[in-house]
């Protein structure tokens, strides 16, 4: 075999071996185990990463910017509707930013979204059910329920299940992959 | 008279002093402050009531302005609620601070309700101006 041909076959291997690990990684899903190769069939990260400067700035400076895929588009009307009571916190908007907004959640929110988590978050909810908070979902607590409250509720660098990123290293991104998580003061989280 | 010229000279150096320091969004904010009848403003005044406390039914049941912003306004602050970070107030420490009268406006409708239970008079958002921008 010419040197040539050994590099190229190196080569090709390599790359379908990473391509393959690659897979695994960013589609692979956490526990789910929806039988055959699901991963390989995921063509979609968790949810879609925040694209939208306006919603970044003005709801990201007090909070971490919730992708609007992790709730459905009839919480977020409810939400907007009520921002001068914003779980306590007065988060008041001109008519025109909270339009500007509201179109923006709305079109990406998880009823609408063929994100595989977004699906899955509007998917569990009862059709009378309009959760403001992610973590009251029912897709949200079946994920969380192993966890411990130490872990998250009593641990000082945490403190609660609002703070997506303080665990899921790469929600900023939208995704939040198992084998991502890392809690502060305990370290990585597999079940 | 020489006590009224000299008012007036002081006054006079005041006024050029304010508006030196002064970003164009502040200028414009206390025009639309003195016009509604406010001022003179003071950042005395302003830092005082930046550090009074206002009790409140729900956590945190003592608020002030620097709950979250700290006492410092060159320092970083902390969101009472979520803990994320708030950059400096100060414009000599974080240049993007005063600049946008729109954003000021809104921060201050948040934060007044939030901290005071209610909307900041023209007078005391002048003397806040005054106060931050020093």
């Amino acid at each position: 075999m010419k040197t040539y041909q050994k590099i190229l076959g190196v080569v090709a291997i390599t790359a379908s071996t990473t391509g393959l690990l690659y897979s695994a990684t960013v589609y692979g899903d956490d526990d789910d185990h929806e039988g055959g190769f699901g991963w390989f069939k995921q063509s979609k990260l968790d949810v879609a990463p925040v694209e939208n400067a306006v919603y970044r700035a003005e709801c990201g400076s007090c909070h971490f910017a919730y992708q609007p895929g992790l709730l459905p588009e009839k919480s977020w009307r409810k939400m907007m509707t009520g921002l001068e009571d914003h779980f306590g916190d007065n988060a008041e908007l001109s008519p025109e930013v909270n339009k500007n907004i509201l179109d923006y959640l709305v079109a990406n929110s998880a009823d609408k979204s063929d994100y595989k988590r977004s699906k899955k978050i509007a998917g569990s909810l009862k059709q009378d059910e309009v959760p403001l908070r992610i973590s009251d979902t029912v897709y949200f607590k079946r994920k969380h329920n192993e966890i411990p409250a130490r872990y998250v509720a009593d641990n000082k660098d945490v403190g609660s299940y609002s703070k997506c990123a303080a665990c899921h290293t790469r929600a900023e991104q939208g995704s939040y992959n198992e084998h991502e998580v890392k809690i502060p003061g305990v370290g990585r989280w597999e079940d | 008279m020489m006590k009224i010229l000299t008012t007036l000279i002081v006054t006079g150096f005041l006024l050029t002093a304010q508006s030196a320091s002064a970003s164009p969004a502040v200028e414009a904010l206390l025009k639309v402050y003195s016009d509604a009848g406010a001022g003179p403003f003071s950042a005395e005044a302003g830092q005082r009531m930046w550090t009074e406390k206002h009790n409140h039914a729900e956590a945190p049941l003592e608020r002030s302005c620097s709950t979250c912003h700290t006492s410092n306004l060159a320092d970083s602050g902390k969101h009472a609620k979520t803990q994320k970070v708030i950059k400096p107030m100060a414009p000599v420490v974080n240049a993007k601070r005063l600049t946008d009268t729109k954003e000021i406006e809104k921060w201050f409708m948040r934060n007044c309700k939030w901290t005071f239970g209610r909307e900041c008079s023209a007078q005391e958002k002048g003397d806040f101006l005054l106060y931050i921008q020093k």
